[in-house]
């Protein structure tokens, strides 16, 4: 069975980056600066879901889909 | 929670039921081919789900009503801690991007309908097509009863007291699940999310300015945390890595489960399910703000019989009973949706890796979905009398026990995509080992989903489900090396 669809490629490590945004705590457990009332905790994590989006949306157009 | 019947919401409850019951029921007949009813047609809706089918088919069964009503209750009961579930329902979006797409390929190729039937065709081993088919069928079980209890708390909260609307509306779900399959939840996903949507983002715009604004929000929240002595709005120094590791292990679970690896499966091509990692970040999105629910609850002072019931109550104190009708409803639908494809997804599990596998090996793709039909009822029935008869705490402990066991089929299901050299005897032993020893943690740490590891002097408390699958990953990679060489030699 042909399993080696992705190639490796540099581009792919995009798709990595939220992990590290995300998955490292102690860079954003903190409150100031708030914004909108939301201390930074809350919407540097929800800022991360238009940021993610992109990502994969710079790795999909980077990418070539033959299906 | 004891409340008088509240006619108004009941009403408006009742009427978006009786419409999403004759969507379940003319589902049958929605994009049906004209090919007789195989267990492709019934339980993956003949692989034809474009992108926006699958948005809201997934939405609405990985964000389930359970999540509406505790993820919210978590935040309320333990504040920063609670809100795993964001980074979780992020990270797992370049996940389903990378992984997903090659899966759906293999599957469409030979005509696979579960994962273990995936795991069958790259291994050929029987032995380990059943573990992995056994774990997801027990890990989807209580998930279904949890359903159910989401669905009980907002009938509670409309006033209806007893079984019997919680027994209609599942009989109900059954009969049409059994005759449309995977279309009724697909198309009732439609209703269900668009309500969601609409009683999220009303609940956060404006609950906040009926309570000061967010900002009072989060300083009420905060009070209230320092004032019980626990919790709080941020997380202290050792609640990073159980905060971090839930978030990756329910990640890496997340798309293991039979439910959302339906919606993969169902979808008709692999870009439909690139487009959707960029598509269902936006219920993330959601999914965060109803989080604030919690702290709202503290803002506006509720007084709980149960954390569960922040969301109910909120709804009922600061909305009129009309849209509170309409947001229970929501949650009740919502609820519907995922019970209806964790049924079908466990279903195609037991006809394709047990039916199959031992029974009736030359069973015809009309004789599956008959098969499978029948198990949908079965498993819904089954889950339907859990609720009834055993305490809701049992429904849980099983359904973080589930989220454990269902992490140790990732090397299984998705190692060997990329991976050529794996064989079945090494994932099999890691599977074993990383189920053992998970289940041992979780049970001796008194059903707690985070386990203190002791390393000399210090330590460090991290999820239980990732520090299975580490130990799994170490017995794979030790087992695959040690009957490489004896090959070798």
């Amino acid at each position: 069975m042909n399993t080696n669809h992705v190639r490796p490629r540099p581009i792919l490590l995009l798709l990595l980056v939220p992990f590290l945004g995300l998955l490292d705590v102690s860079l954003y457990n903190v409150a100031e600066p708030t914004l909108f009332g939301f201390p930074f905790f809350y919407w540097y994590q929800l800022l991360w879901v238009p940021i993610t989006v992109l990502l994969i949306w710079v790795v999909y157009q980077g990418t070539s889909h033959d299906d | 929670m004891t409340t008088k019947p509240d006619y108004v919401a009941i009403g408006i409850f009742a009427a978006f039921f009786l419409l999403v019951t004759v969507m379940g029921f003319w589902a049958a007949r929605w994009k049906q081919s004209s090919e007789a009813m195989s267990l492709d047609e019934w339980g993956l809706g003949g692989r034809r789900f474009g992108t926006w089918i699958t948005w809201f088919l997934v939405g609405g069964d990985f964000y389930t009503a359970y999540t509406i009503i505790a993820v919210p209750a978590l935040v309320y009961a333990v504040g920063a801690y609670g809100f795993f579930a964001l980074p979780y329902t992020i990270i797992v979006y370049p996940f389903v991007f990378a992984v997903m797409p090659v899966i759906w390929r293999i599957a469409k190729q030979h005509g696979y309908v579960t994962a273990a039937d995936v795991v069958y065709g790259r291994y050929g081993s029987r032995l380990l097509e059943l573990a992995v088919a056994l774990t997801a069928v027990v890990a989807t079980m209580p998930y279904i009863a949890l359903q159910l209890v989401g669905m009980a708390s907002v009938l509670a909260a409309l006033g209806l007291q007893g079984e019997i609307p919680l027994i209609i509306a599942f009989v109900v779900l059954a009969v049409y699940t059994y005759s449309s399959g995977i279309r009724a939840p697909a198309l009732i996903a439609f209703v269900k999310d668009v309500m969601i949507y609409i009683a999220v983002i009303a609940a956060v715009a404006v609950i906040p300015s009926k309570l000061g604004g967010y900002g009072a929000v989060f300083a009420a929240a905060d009070d209230a945390f320092k004032a019980k002595g626990a919790g709080g709005i941020l997380l202290k120094p050792d609640q990073f890595l159980p905060y971090a590791s839930l978030a990756l292990g329910s990640a890496l679970a997340a798309f293991m489960y039979p439910h959302t690896l339906t919606g993969v499966f169902a979808s008709k091509s692999a870009n439909t399910i690139r487009r959707n990692a960029m598509l269902l970040p936006a219920y993330t999105l959601l999914l965060g703000l109803l989080a604030l629910l919690g702290y709202m609850g503290h803002a506006a002072h509720l007084q709980l019989a149960s954390n569960n019931d922040v969301v109910p109550v909120l709804f009922k104190t600061l909305f009129p009973s009309w849209f509170a009708g309409f947001a229970f409803a929501a949650i009740g639908i919502g609820a519907l949706v995922p019970a209806a494809v964790m049924s079908i997804g466990a279903a195609n599990v037991f006809t394709r890796n047990f039916w199959k596998a031992y029974v009736n090996p030359a069973v015809t793709p009309e004789a599956e979905a008959g098969v499978a039909k029948i198990v949908s009822l079965v498993v819904k029935i089954g889950a339907l009398l859990a609720t009834l008869y055993l305490p809701t705490h049992f429904a849980l402990d099983l359904q973080l026990l589930g989220g454990m066991w269902i992490l140790q089929t990732l090397p299984a299901v998705v190692f060997g995509l990329f991976l050529q050299s794996l064989r079945a005897s090494s994932l099999l032993a890691g599977w074993l080992a990383g189920l053992v020893s998970g289940t041992w943690f979780i049970w001796s740490d008194g059903l707690k989903p985070i386990h203190h590891l002791a390393i000399g002097s210090a330590g460090l408390s991290l999820y239980t489900g990732l520090l299975a699958l580490v130990i799994n990953l170490v017995v794979v990679g030790v087992v695959h090396l040690a009957t490489s060489l004896r090959a070798n030699r």
